[in-house]
């Protein structure tokens, strides 16, 4: 049986790095004692695969992972076993069946939505979004590889002075980053608290 | 000052009725206390966490500094009587994997009247920060500062620890020295295993805990609370005295240490008539239930896996170790209990791999039977079991075997030395043969890669054993070849010994570094090629060790000095600075060499007499000159050797009486 969870990355449990949060899953998983799907072997691996990998320090309201069972069991079941043994800074917000054949989440995701609320207001926030859209390419360097970041970003908002919202594209190879946008716009994103808002997919 | 902070300070103080008076008392009095011990006022939770939100993102692996794990405990602050803080002081890293803290953490906070947080020593990144911004070190759980906790419990588990642990102390704003600390400030209270001789820490610490910490922390708690409520409360000395008359607690400033011209310790002296002398070393009749709902840490740390203690204590009396002397009697957990604990952890923690600890793990009576209950019980769980210092034979192959556990780590056995000779002097009797027999069957069943742990610098070692430890090594790589061919290889991790306090072995000198370097150059040289891997220790780290290890009270002062030329983190290579400590002895007026290169006559009183771990030196004397004549000493199971233990607790063995003491029934 195949999982797809949909779940958030609050608290504490933002400054968890991508393979700490794989052992956290299979722990938690461990503990609803549910029947995990096991690599064969000398050394069996937990069968589950994270979505995308979250930059330490953002919070997520919209994280994806999937996880493999060696037997069906009904949703409902598996949603009250986890419940309850979820670790401080996880929430599940969705649990569903997926197509046993279907490609890995990774090859699905399209796009990525983001907020950031930033520590201080800053009063010609609107002013530097409008500018920012207005240009047609935005050349940056990122570890000393130049790209543009214009044509990554979907769409950015603002919500009076200290909130932002992003919509940029996660397709392999052309993927906008959050932190990238607020240096654009001018901000060092130490000063802002990020967090996803959702992952979409090919097939939603 | 913030509100709660005042109400902290304040609850120890007379009732005041009504809030308004209560208010004006609490700040004039905090005032005064404030004024009288030149505290910096602290910062409020609130504020602590506030400057995180900034801070965290730009430091490294910021997981470690924010609390907030699965089982972590957060309670009330302001409906418990008494505060305490669990210190460990180094990273969290490896201060997550202790499992001392972990058990008192549990109990402390098992009772309704007491919260127990957690601190560790931030790393130098984050330490350059706080101290920028004027962040005192804080507990985990609730981000209070560690000055505004009752009882700071601090974990001393070897010696390369103690300037880390003034850090902790400064990073706190807790003043450094015992003697400067006054009535607002935290009772600060130490244990583990290196405060078997705490001497060196004297001067830092209030109280020690000498020996396990179970039973002796709760009586710590409540001769706190019973103080605090009654008359005199106000004067720390009072407090002290108190605490003194607890079993196994050692109250350093109600002694004074004598010295002879010559520079060697002539005696204790009680500054108090009723202070205990000698201080016997606490133990726990019979283990309590272990542990088992363990923080589970959101990032990687050193042992990331949930250790339960099976067996406590260790009889094969090999006469360097310390734990070995200092934690007998053997006392043992029954297979039930391991498996009930095994089953309870699995719930609470999911971790994926369980620790069976004990000093030796081929000695606990069910060995066989607790191997095959796991096996029976977790065969599909994918649940690996480790079970660590498993004694060379074939029987501990088998029990690798059934715990079918990864092979990837390699198989682990311990000579300790690699002539027969050498072994007979150290007390670790186990024949090459036997050693090579072991070790084919450990490649025969898939095991591709054998450690051998051994250490130089025995007393008596000639060059010659060393070059043993070499020939040993390809010996056994040789029969890997025999068995899977290219594929096998040998690891050896070459120590180099320190004689311990408390062991037959505390009259000897430790090799100098020059011949440390010529015995680790032999091997280095001899131990090269395919299949074959070295690892040995910086002996310069060493010296170190060696110095405090024996160390006497005026240690404390060369403690302070390097601490305050920069020294911490001295057990982390890349941190650790010979000679900032070498300037540290010449500043205070001492020889290092006097604590490590000189061999002591028989009749010396050693500065660590006075805690007695009830093993007498009258045993570890006669141990010592059968070491010299090559003598063995077997298993104390089959023979009472009259150590001292049973003596001693003659009283709680007979109220314990049957399977769980393995010591021989008396008389």
């Amino acid at each position: 049986m195949r999982l797809r969870i949909i779940f958030s990355k609050t608290d504490a449990m933002r400054y968890t790095s991508h393979l700490d949060l794989q052992r956290t899953w299979e722990r938690t998983l461990r503990r609803a004692r549910l029947p995990l799907a096991y690599s064969q072997g000398f050394n069996p691996h937990p069968k589950i695969n994270l979505g995308a990998a979250l930059p330490l320090g953002f919070t997520s309201q919209g994280e994806i992972i999937e996880v493999w069972l060696e037997e069906q069991v009904p949703l409902g079941e598996i949603e009250a076993s986890l419940t309850p043994v979820l670790p401080p800074g996880l929430n599940v917000h969705d649990i569903r069946e997926s197509e046993i054949r279907s490609p890995k989440i990774q090859t699905l995701i399209q796009s990525t939505q983001y907020s950031a609320k930033l520590l201080e207001p800053i009063p010609d926030l609107e002013a530097r979004v409008g500018d920012l859209l207005s240009q047609s390419s935005l050349v940056r360097e990122r570890r000393g590889k130049e790209y543009d970041l214009r044509p990554l970003i979907l769409a950015l908002s603002n919500e009076g002075e200290r909130h932002l919202h992003m919509h940029l594209s996660a397709l392999p190879g052309a993927t906008g980053r959050p932190d990238e946008v607020l240096l654009a716009l001018g901000i060092d994103p130490h000063d802002a608290h990020i967090q996803r808002s959702k992952i979409i997919l090919k097939d939603e | 000052m913030t509100p709660a902070g005042r109400y902290a300070k304040a609850r120890f103080l007379i009732p005041v009725s009504g809030l308004l008076a209560f208010f004006i008392a609490t700040e004039m009095l905090q005032f005064i206390v404030q004024i009288w011990y030149n505290r910096p006022a602290m910062l409020t939770p609130q504020q602590i966490q506030a400057k995180l939100e900034r801070v965290l993102p730009t430091v490294q692996k910021p997981g470690r500094y924010t609390g907030g794990e699965l089982n972590q405990v957060v309670k009330d602050w302001d409906t418990v009587k008494t505060r305490i803080a669990l210190v460990f002081p180094d990273i969290y890293d490896l201060g997550m994997s202790n499992l001392g803290l972990a058990i008192l953490y549990d109990l402390l906070n098992q009772r309704d009247d007491v919260l127990a947080e957690r601190a560790y020593a931030p790393w130098t990144d984050m330490e350059a920060v706080m101290r920028r911004d004027d962040i005192p070190l804080y507990s985990l759980e609730t981000k209070h500062p560690l000055a505004d906790f009752d009882v700071i419990g601090i974990s001393l588990p070897y010696e390369t620890i103690y300037t880390s642990t003034l850090n902790v102390l400064d990073l706190s704003g807790i003043p450094l020295f015992s003697a400067e600390r006054g009535p607002g400030h935290p009772l600060v209270i130490a244990g583990g295993h290196s405060t078997f001789n705490p001497e060196p820490m004297h001067a830092f610490i209030d109280a020690f805990v000498i020996g396990e910490g179970e039973g002796a922390i709760q009586e710590i708690v409540d001769t706190f609370q019973t103080f605090k409520r009654g008359a005199g409360s106000g004067e720390r000395g009072a407090l002290l005295r108190e605490l003194s008359m607890i079993w196994g607690v050692y109250v350093p400033s109600l002694y004074e240490a004598k010295y002879h011209e010559d520079g060697t310790f002539a005696s204790i002296e009680k500054l108090v008539d009723d202070a205990p002398l000698p201080i016997d070393k606490r133990i726990e009749p019979k283990l309590p239930p272990p542990t088992t709902r363990f923080i589970v840490p959101y990032v990687d740390t050193v042992h990331n896996r949930a250790p339960i203690e099976i067996m406590r204590g260790c009889t094969r009396g090999c006469r360097f170790c310390h734990a070995g002397m200092v934690t007998r009697p053997v006392r043992e957990r029954s297979v039930d209990e391991v498996i009930q604990a095994i089953e309870e952890t699995i719930r609470h923690t999911g971790f994926e791999e369980i620790g069976l600890l004990s000093l030796s793990s081929s000695d606990y009576t069910h060995a066989v039977e607790l191997v095959e209950a796991v096996q029976e019980k977790y065969r599909d769980e994918h649940l690996s079991i480790s079970l660590p210092s498993l004694r060379i034979e074939s029987v501990s192959v088998d029990l690798m075997d059934a715990l079918k556990g990864g092979r990837k780590g390699g198989f682990t056995l311990a000579p300790e030395a690699a002539t027969e000779r050498m072994r007979q002097i150290i007390n670790k009797p186990v024949s090459t043969e036997l050693l090579l027999e072991t070790a084919r069957e450990i490649y025969s069943r898939g095991w591709t890669t054998i450690k051998l742990y051994f250490m130089i610098g025995h007393p008596s070692e000639t060059i010659e054993d060393v070059q043993a430890i070499a020939d040993l090594c390809k010996a056994v790589l040789k029969e890997g070849r025999k068995v899977i061919g290219g594929r096998a290889k040998v690891n050896a991790g070459v120590s180099t010994f320190v004689p311990k306090p408390h062991t037959p072995f505390q009259w000897v000198a430790c090799d100098s570094i020059e011949q440390i370097k010529a015995k680790q150059a032999l091997l280095k040289e001899a131990l090269r090629g395919r299949g074959l891997k070295l690892n040995w220790n910086d002996p310069r780290e060493t010296q170190l060790e060696a110095w405090l290890s024996r160390g006497d009270r005026r240690l404390a002062e060369v403690v302070y000095q390097a601490w305050r030329n920069g020294a911490k983190f001295d057990a982390w290579g890349e941190h650790f600075n010979y000679k900032t400590w070498l300037e540290a002895f010449e500043v205070v007026g001492l020889d290092p060499e006097f604590y490590t290169h000189r061999q002591r006559p028989l009749d010396e009183i050693f500065p660590w007499e006075h805690l007695s771990t009830t093993v007498r030196k009258k045993f570890l004397t006669q141990d010592y000159l059968w070491s010299l004549e090559g003598r063995i000493r077997i298993d104390c199971r089959e023979q009472c050797f009259a150590c001292g233990i049973l003596p001693t607790f003659a009283d709680i063995r007979s109220e314990h009486p049957g399977e769980g003491w393995k010591c021989p029934e008396a008389g």
